[in-house]
């Protein structure tokens, strides 16, 4: 426990009156981080429950594994499958060359370690920019800086295209947490979800870098369209014509951003959100609910000018970041509704408007990240209602 | 008095911002902000509606009924956004097309009526001609605060002169494109006030519900 000794050497330093009181948070930050925290309720009412919020976090950010592993193998693969084609530059190639790993997109070794090089700088920028905007409020504001900043840092990482220049992603991730999270009071607090702010304004401040054909596989010269924008122009029935198999989409070996393509990754990240009960099904069967009824109910009617009208719920669920949103952002506690009919009704809506973005607005192809801000915007609306309507329940029942 | 005129005229700048502090008048702050050029017109122009219009209603004040007041303030300030409307139209008339249909929803920028009501009904006409001023100017202050940061940093020049070289001019700036939508100003605004208010802590208003903290027993 020679670390644990350390850290209890060190604490009278930082508590008040100590030599650094004003980085209580950041030492606090490191030491709850590695140890259970310390702090329990004082006054009644006491749940003892193993779910705590650090348990919470560090689950969602073990649930993204998949996603991560299927993003490096799908980024790299991309790359270097563009590599063949275009010929490589940069530094990254630099890299690879001097390693002696080669550009061959057969080799997952390879594609895992060109995807990283792709991967990791977005990643480590949105840390320490994100984690320094953290620490200054925190300190400020004197709360704590916890295990959330993790799961949205990651979460951000992962649905950013792998081309994104580094000082967007710094901007970007500023803005989530600033703007997103911190002005409303910090983890908890957030009516919307951080990462999806940040997210949104890049895509609304840099559209040129955050949509379009030539950002997804980050190649001089190289263009591919997402599944999504093939299918808003030629029809899903096309998608094959690119080279987009239904099982490609589904298990990832797709364009798009870098962790989302893959389903499969997404739904085994949601298979372990719901055994451990941190995401609620309620939300993920509202939200499947309204995506397959609205589509459903497009296809039916149809449409001789917008082909998207003829994509099938199972299309819908593959490509873009439906899948990605699902798992790990419709389930975040905090933006969602918290009474158990309104997480019905507000997954119902962000899977009604995925559809209705995607399929009945031409300006954006995918919609998942507006629908879930829009359903986040609405969240403490319909929880409003919920309670009105069942107060008044039993106020009729006991009059 | 309990105003002096001097404070008539500063005051509204900062201490009592008609945007910051009252928050009136946001909508034509969010659409007219896009360029400085713009905005530094749009703000003369409400500076010379709310004066005039103050001047105007606090000459008639003690004629006008009651019961038929809103309707009066009214016809002043509306004649009064006519005149503007036609003088940029003959003058300026690109920045007019610009503007389009904000110059004529002067009518109903708040802080016109606010003053009219709150201020010209019951103040002399020099009193309430400077009072114009002021809140004019500082609904100016924050429109150009505004106009600055989104010209600065959506088309990287100010006043329509190049100060940041664009990409596609051939320079090394990328704009950032949000700023050029009008929900970008919402942002700006809101962190004016964050400023104003960390700036002048009296500003801020009282919480309407405490986080309560239960002692252990």
């Amino acid at each position: 426990m020679g670390l644990r000794n350390f850290f209890d050497r060190i604490e009278p330093h930082f508590v008040k009156g100590g030599r650094y009181e004003k980085l209580f948070p950041v030492y606090e930050m490191v030491e709850s981080f590695i140890y259970t925290p310390k702090t329990v309720t004082t006054a009644a009412p006491h749940a003892r429950s193993y779910v705590d919020m650090k348990r919470i976090m560090t689950y969602v950010v073990i649930a993204t594994i998949p996603c991560i592993l299927v993003g490096l193998y799908n980024v790299g693969f991309q790359v270097n499958s563009a590599i063949a084609v275009h010929g490589a530059s940069g530094w990254r190639a630099f890299i690879i060359e001097a390693l002696g790993i080669g550009f061959d997109p057969a080799n997952p070794f390879a594609n895992f370690v060109h995807g990283a090089l792709y991967f990791l700088p977005i990643y480590i920028t949105t840390l320490v920019v994100g984690g320094i905007w953290e620490v200054i409020f925190a300190t400020v504001r004197g709360h704590e800086v916890n295990e959330g900043f993790l799961v949205t840092s990651m979460l951000y990482a992962l649905i950013l295209p792998p081309s994104a220049p580094l000082w967007q992603v710094a901007l970007g991730i500023s803005f989530g947490v600033v703007i997103g999270k911190e002005v409303f009071g910090g983890t908890g607090k957030n009516f919307l979800n951080p990462a999806l702010t940040g997210r949104a304004f890049l895509y609304f401040a840099y559209p040129a870098q955050m949509s379009g054909d030539t950002i997804w596989t980050p190649v001089d010269g190289f263009s591919g369209a997402t599944a999504l924008s093939i299918g808003a122009s030629d029809g899903y029935q096309q998608l094959a014509a690119h080279g987009v198999t239904w099982m490609d989409a589904f298990l990832g070996f797709i364009q798009g951003s870098i962790g989302e393509t893959s389903t499969l990754a997404c739904l085994i990240g949601l298979a372990f959100l719901l055994l451990t009960k941190i995401a609620n099904w309620r939300l993920v069967v509202g939200c499947l609910i309204g995506m397959i009824g609205f589509s459903s109910l497009l296809n039916l009617i149809g449409s001789d000018s917008n082909p998207m009208f003829a994509m099938p719920w199972y299309w819908h669920l593959v490509v873009g970041g439906y899948a990605f949103g699902l798992a790990f952002m419709v389930t975040e506690p905090v933006s969602a509704s918290h009474t158990n009919l309104g997480r019905y009704i507000y997954g119902a809506l962000i899977g009604f408007m995925v559809v209705m973005i995607r399929v009945i607005n031409p300006a954006f192809p995918e919609g998942m990240m507006l629908a879930i801000l829009f359903g986040n915007v609405f969240a403490p609306l319909i929880d409003y209602f919920v309670v009105q309507a069942n107060i008044k329940r039993r106020a009729k029942r006991n009059a | 008095m309990a105003q002096t005129k001097r404070s008539m005229l500063i005051d509204p700048l900062v201490d009592n911002n008609p945007i910051t502090l009252q928050v009136l008048g946001i909508c034509s702050a969010l659409a007219v902000t896009s360029s400085l050029q713009v905005s530094f017109v749009m703000a003369i122009a409400v500076t010379f509606v709310t004066a005039f219009s103050s001047m105007f209603i606090s000459m008639l004040r003690n004629h006008i009924p009651g019961a038929i007041r809103i309707i009066v303030q009214m016809v002043i300030i509306a004649s009064l956004v006519i005149l503007v409307d036609q003088v940029l139209k003959a003058y300026a008339y690109e920045i007019s097309k610009t503007l389009s249909v904000f110059v004529g929803l002067i009518i109903t920028n708040c802080i016109v009526m606010g003053r009219a009501e709150a201020f010209a009904m019951k103040n002399p006409p020099v009193a309430s001609f400077i009072d114009g001023i002021g809140n004019g100017l500082g609904y100016g202050l924050i429109l150009m605060l505004v106009g600055f940061i989104r010209e600065l940093f959506g088309s990287g020049s100010l006043f329509g002169l190049t100060v940041l070289p664009t990409i596609n001019n051939g320079g090394w700036y990328l704009p950032n494109g949000m700023l050029l939508l009008p929900p970008s100003a919402f942002f700006i605004i809101g962190l004016l006030i964050w400023a104003f208010r960390t700036w002048k802590p009296e500003q801020v208003e009282e919480r309407e519900y405490k986080i309560q903290t239960v002692e252990a027993h």
